[in-house]
């Protein structure tokens, strides 16, 4: 090896050492914003919990419009951070073009399926943690009429909706399951006072539980059950202590531990596609001092039951977005 | 299929859904009728339904946070008038930055103050407007027909609803039986023949941009301390639209507006009451139903349905010499 080869070879080395020490994680929200307490926010709390147990740093963005999805998604691969997360399915297109772009960078996906040999793609299965809120949902309802009221309408949350309704009428054939959605843009996330009225003309339809998957409009249809009385159910995060003694419980989505694992693991990331469900923890329900006195014991062991019953493969939950239909409703 | 405890249902899902759009689409009219034009009415609402939560979080008092939203709503309003009647702007310019202005700065605040991500905490009890019960409500009831229409229909809103739609009387008293009222529609037709006439251009378009934030201030208010409990980002969603829509609906009369908005209530609460209505075998989908106060909108402004003429004035800053 001549001399000239020798530098060049340390300068490259050397450069890769300074490129891995210097690359910092990103972390890239959704329009619902960093604290809507529930989707974007639990991938807040895994990146926090990674910041502090290892004190590093990591950058972060909040979009703001559409526009910014591809934008954002450049400059921070042009500055060089990796592994650079993003949270919700729609950036499933623009990554998929941004990616073969920067084929050094590696990029996290949760909530759809990107191929690409940079990219880890996760997503959940909340059908199956939707089915064991709606058989909690059947088990509290004294009138058998049920509700959910869901965000956008996209496959998405229809698949929250459909495994929820199946969870209902395997306690309750006979129970009926009013299904709403809040709208068809992304403003859907982001109105409270409508997610307020859906609830109030749910309950005048008889309903008394109600599953709210709607970013920060669920924040609105759990505020209108506490005031109307009746019990309402959280989605994502752990919404449970938003009303006290007055939410049954919180479907919650572990998307703060895949941010974690995206950020501990850094450029050395595992990519591929991966589906996380009851087995692995990635979904359930909510359990905590603010729901005890509502979850009977016996409701607690049904649920249970049926959480070993589906990890154990006896128990299938439609997923909606397989054929897009749903078997109940 | 719609019995008619479902019809009531409805119609008291109107009512609370009109009466925010009912005082924006007021206080737009007072705003336009001065020849002020005013995009503004969601900014302002934002801005009032940020600092009236606001407030309230911190006192435990919604009056205080009613008064903190008109005042934040108020000084918007100012902004506007500055802009558009003292140094002559264009009153679009204006309201769009006053719509951003509200975006961006309630968020910003809402997170320094409570750290809470743009949103203020829950409001509890007295920090909210209560519904209230009207007198002999409970007793009436078992009148047939009559009788749950009172109870279920007409009482059990809060206050701010009631004001909303005793302010529509009110203002038509006002535009149109006072000497205040004869001013403000003069200077929006013909600003020179009211200056000629010795009255001031600029105090009464001053006084009719104030009217407009006081009624904005209490439409955001409403949405913030009584239909909600508490500011989330931009919870206004797009209502000072439909408010403006209503306006040109109602061709800029205070009784018209009231049937407007009643109107535009009436399409949301179907919508969300049945998401996919079928008519005579027909499925509407709930999308057309969204965009129903638009679409009449433009039916109105494209002539098949009267003409609406705007105020003559409307738009233009007023110079004294040409």
């Amino acid at each position: 090896m001549t001399f000239l080869g020798k530098t060049l070879a340390a300068s490259a080395a050397l450069a890769l050492i300074a490129g891995a020490a210097l690359a910092e994680p990103a972390m890239v929200y959704d329009l619902g914003g960093k604290f809507d307490k529930s989707f974007n926010e639990a991938a807040f709390n895994g990146a926090e919990r990674w910041k502090a147990e290892t004190g590093g740093t990591y950058r972060e963005i909040e979009l703001q419009s559409e526009a910014q999805r591809e934008q954002a998604l450049r400059r921070f691969a042009e500055a060089g951070l990796n592994p650079i997360v993003m949270a919700g399915f729609a950036f499933g297109a623009v990554l998929g073009e941004v990616a073969a772009d920067y084929p050094d960078t590696k990029f996290v996906i949760i909530d759809t399926k990107v191929e690409a040999p940079n990219v880890r793609a996760i997503e959940y299965s909340e059908h199956q943690g939707s089915y064991l809120v709606g058989m909690m949902a059947a088990m509290a309802s004294r009138t058998g009429t049920v509700g959910f009221i869901g965000g956008m309408d996209i496959p998405l949350i229809r698949k929250f909706a459909c495994g929820y309704a199946q969870g209902v009428k395997a306690v309750n054939p006979d129970a009926t399951v009013i299904q709403n959605m809040t709208g068809t843009t992304p403003a859907a996330w982001a109105d409270p006072v409508k997610g307020g009225e859906l609830a109030r003309a749910q309950i005048a339809q008889g309903a008394d539980v109600i599953y709210a998957a709607a970013g920060s409009t669920g924040v609105g249809v759990l505020q209108t059950a506490a005031d109307e009385g009746i019990l309402s159910i959280g989605v994502d995060s752990n919404q449970n202590y938003l009303h006290p003694g007055q939410v049954l419980t919180s479907m919650i989505k572990r998307v703060d531990i895949a941010v974690y694992n995206a950020f501990t693991a850094g450029a050395d990331l595992e990519t591929g596609y991966f589906v996380l469900g009851l087995a692995d923890d990635g979904v359930g329900y909510a359990l905590d001092e603010h729901n005890a006195a509502l979850v009977t014991a016996e409701m607690q062991a049904a649920v249970d039951a049926a959480k070993a019953g589906i990890i154990a493969g006896e128990i299938v939950v439609h997923d909606y977005m397989s054929d897009n239909t749903c078997p109940v409703n | 299929m719609m019995d008619f405890a479902t019809i009531l249902q409805v119609l008291d899902s109107t009512v609370r859904l009109a009466a925010p759009l009912l005082l924006a689409c007021l206080a737009g009219l007072f705003s336009e009728r001065a020849g002020i034009f005013d995009i503004g009415l969601e900014g302002k609402m934002l801005m009032a339904a940020f600092f009236s939560a606001a407030t309230a979080a911190v006192t435990g008092s919604v009056w205080l946070g009613l008064a903190a939203g008109i005042a934040a709503s108020m000084v918007l309003a100012g902004v506007h008038g500055l802009a558009s009647i003292t140094f002559r702007g264009n009153q679009l310019i204006s309201g769009v930055a006053i719509n951003f202005l509200a975006a961006g700065l309630t968020v910003v605040i809402a997170q320094d103050w409570f750290a809470q991500g743009g949103r203020t905490p829950s409001l509890l009890g007295g920090a909210r407007f209560e519904a209230i019960t009207l007198p002999l409500a409970d007793t009436v009831r078992p009148v047939p027909i009559l009788g749950p229409i009172y109870h279920d229909l007409i009482s059990g809103h809060t206050i701010p609803v009631y004001f909303a739609f005793s302010m529509v009387p009110l203002t038509w008293w006002l535009l149109y039986r006072t000497r205040f009222g004869l001013r403000l529609r003069a200077v929006g037709e013909s600003p020179e023949a009211l200056d000629t006439a010795g009255v001031s251009v600029v105090a009464t378009r001053y006084a009719a941009v104030a009217i407009c934030g006081v009624l904005c201030g209490i439409a955001g208010a409403y949405l913030a301390t009584a239909l909600q409990a508490g500011f989330t980002k931009d919870m206004t969603a797009g209502r000072g639209y439909i408010a403006l829509a209503a306006l040109i609906f109602a061709k800029w009369r205070s009784w018209h507006a009231l049937w407007a908005t009643l109107l535009f209530g009436l399409l949301q609460a179907i919508a969300l009451r049945y998401q996919n209505l079928q008519i005579g075998g027909v499925p509407l989908p709930v999308q057309l139903m969204d965009a129903l106060p638009y679409i009449l909108t433009v039916v109105i402004l494209a002539g098949f349905v009267g003409r609406a003429i705007p105020p003559r004035a409307g738009g233009e800053p007023y110079v004294k010499e040409r």
